[in-house]
């Protein structure tokens, strides 16, 4: 008998949590947002956060986005660890491989769709002619070409969405965040986003990680996890 | 990205045009103010040096008594100066151009039915020169006239106006105390001195006829001295000083009885009172840029917590701290160059019409409006920098959750 063959090296996931807790405030007041939630995403996957009201999705969403980062336990992001990072550091992290889409779009009132687009372009120093051109075609990606001029009060809620996951996607990070992207959106404009996030995902190879009130939209992932309580109930 | 940041910042006061403009109004008036204070000020102390320039900035006088210094008395007790001293200072001491003795009277000038008051002065051909005046028509003095004591005058040009209505006079008579006197010239217009009078309202003889037919003395009331260009009249004062004790027999120890005036003495006391009063001008007109700088520091604040969700949402997608700070720095200061480049047009436009008004000349100072925009520029970094920081401050989850 030849010796079993040993396992081929797993290649080290994107998002790598491990017994990470966040609390907030300290002694009798302290409120503990996650308890010790281990969590990996590999590169390509979308995944769907689910769980009811308060039990930590936000939060998690938040360190994994490198907006924040954990009171106790580790985050490694694609093999860096998180914690020891300076706000800057974390913000030169966030620039170059993460993209965010909020529940409430967050797009600059007037200003164009096309510059909304350009802006996080303008932080990574990409020059005025290639950051025009970019945007136009991460526009083009979420299907707004012609819309390059309308300011978000000219747009409607999907079209906003769309814009919001344009500038997400424009300067091509390694994972898109979306923290319940059709929160504020009716059914129909809500599976358009989900298809052009699944879209994005499958295409590009983009890891996707969403948090989600709404079974429909998390069908559209590959994986399902379900937060209570700032802990991890199950996976699906 | 300065560019950029530059960009972003114009783009920001646009879209709230209203409120951007509102809030650099202080800034406006502020600038405005300091230049039209500054510019007048220098427009008047100009006008104030020209006008004694007129007078010829480079004349001395010399005059019998302690002139300013202490109380009366020496003056009065005083001997009188003599048409000797003046050709003892034209003989001894070099670097003069001109030497002119004069007495002063007040009389009456007739020409036919028209007369006058009018200030008559004794003097000799020198006086148009040291006063640096010239001649409308006519001539000067002969030298024989002077040693004669001739009844020839030179009138003004006021008296000129009054007595022959703009007709040629040189030929014509005019009286003065019951004498007749034959016009050989007109002087220019050297219009109102600063103090005032009218400069044109006198008529000029010579020393002796004044002396022999007007006064009865043989009193010099004054002796101007025009030093020639380039001499400092610092040396010739001194010089004169020290001949004037000789010739007075002044001991060691003795005060002078005497002095000599230096036009420029005279310069610098009015262009210091016009300059003091135009830098407390300035400074009342600086209080209100410090108040327009508050202003924007107000509006910074306001427009900070507006753009909290803007600005987390600027950290989520990777600008930093100071990418934050940098924006609102930036935006102050543009806000403020924009309120101090339309307060100096402002400034500028208010100093031109004003400067007509007051009949100053209109001085344009490069230095004060280059001080003006660095002031506004740094009431921008000064008063944006607090609200800059809160906003590089935030926290960037807090930020984009508010509301
Ligand atoms: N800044 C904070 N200070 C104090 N407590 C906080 C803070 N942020 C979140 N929490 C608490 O942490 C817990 C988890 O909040 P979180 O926002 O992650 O919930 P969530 O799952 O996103 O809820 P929802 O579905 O309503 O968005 C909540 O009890 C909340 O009150
Ligand atoms: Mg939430």
């Amino acid at each position: 008998m030849s010796p079993p063959a040993p396992n081929p090296p797993r290649p080290e996931p994107i998002i790598r949590l491990r017994q990470a807790s966040k609390v907030y405030g300290q002694g009798q007041a302290a409120i503990y947002a996650l308890r010790g939630v281990d969590l990996e995403v590999a590169r390509g996957e979308f995944v769907a956060v689910m769980g009811p009201s308060g039990s930590g999705k936000s939060t998690c969403m938040n360190i994994i986005g490198c907006l924040d980062t954990p009171s106790a336990g580790s985050y490694r992001f694609d093999g860096i660890e998180v914690g020891e990072l300076s706000r800057d550091q974390r913000a030169v992290l966030r620039r170059h491989c993460l993209g965010f889409v909020f529940q409430g779009f967050n797009l600059l009132p007037r200003t164009s769709a096309l510059e909304n687009v350009e802006l996080p372009l303008i932080y990574r120093g990409v020059g005025r002619r290639r950051r025009r051109d970019l945007a136009a075609t991460a526009l083009g990606a979420v299907g707004l070409t012609g819309w390059e001029d309308h300011t978000p009060g000219e747009l409607s809620g999907g079209q906003q969405q769309r814009v919001a996951i344009a500038r997400a996607i424009v300067s091509n990070p390694r994972v898109l965040l979306a923290d319940e992207p059709t929160g504020n959106l009716d059914t129909e404009r809500s599976h358009e986003v989900m298809h052009l996030l699944c879209d994005l995902n499958r295409r590009q190879n983009l890891t996707v990680v969403m948090v989600t009130h709404e079974s429909d939209m998390a069908a559209y992932a590959g994986r399902r996890i379900h937060f209570r309580d700032g802990g991890i109930e199950a996976t699906d | 990205m300065f560019w950029e940041t530059f960009m972003l910042a114009i783009r920001a006061i646009r879209r709230n045009l209203l409120r951007s403009a509102l809030t650099v109004l202080g800034i406006v008036i502020g600038v405005a103010a300091v230049i039209t204070m500054v510019t007048l000020g220098s427009g008047a102390t100009a006008k104030v040096t020209q006008d004694i320039a007129k007078l010829g900035s480079n004349m001395l006088q010399v005059r019998p008594g302690q002139g300013f210094r202490g109380p009366g008395g020496a003056r009065s007790s005083a001997p009188m100066l003599e048409a000797a001293d003046a050709e003892a200072l034209a003989r001894e001491i070099s670097g003069l151009d001109a030497v002119a003795p004069s007495a002063s009277q007040a009389l009456q000038v007739i020409r036919g039915s028209a007369n006058r008051s009018t200030s008559v002065t004794g003097t000799t051909d020198g006086f148009t020169r040291v006063r640096d005046w010239d001649l409308a028509a006519g001539r000067n003095f002969s030298a024989n006239e002077l040693r004669a004591g001739k009844a020839v005058g030179i009138i003004g040009h006021t008296v000129w106006k009054d007595l022959f209505g703009g007709q040629n006079p040189v030929g014509e008579t005019i009286r003065l105390n019951r004498i007749s006197f034959k016009v050989v010239g007109v002087l220019g217009a050297k219009g109102q001195s600063s103090f005032g009078t009218d400069q044109d309202d006198l008529v000029l003889v010579p020393l002796r006829t004044f002396q022999r037919r007007i006064a009865g003395n043989t009193d010099v009331q004054v002796i101007y001295v025009s030093a020639r260009d380039g001499i400092s009249t610092e040396t010739v004062r001194a010089d004169m000083e020290r001949l004037m004790r000789e010739r007075r027999r002044i001991g060691p120890e003795k005060e002078d009885d005497f002095h000599v005036r230096d036009m420029q003495e005279i310069v610098s006391t009015m262009t210091a009172t016009t300059r003091v009063l135009t830098a407390l001008l300035g400074a009342v007109a600086a209080v209100s840029l410090l108040v327009g700088g508050i202003g924007i520091m107000n509006i910074m604040l306001v427009s900070v917590t507006e753009r909290t969700r803007e600005i987390g949402t600027r950290m989520a997608i990777g600008a930093m701290e100071r990418d934050v700070m940098r924006q609102f720095l930036v935006e102050a200061v543009v806000l403020a160059g924009l309120g101090g480049v339309c307060g100096i047009l402002l400034g500028l436009t208010a100093a031109a019409a004003g400067a007509r008004w007051m009949g100053v000349p209109f001085v344009f100072s490069p230095g004060i409006m280059m001080l003006a925009v660095a002031f506004s520029a740094a009431v921008g970094i000064i008063f944006g920098y607090f609200p800059a920081r809160q906003a590089a401050r935030l926290d960037p989850i807090a930020a984009l959750r508010h509301e």
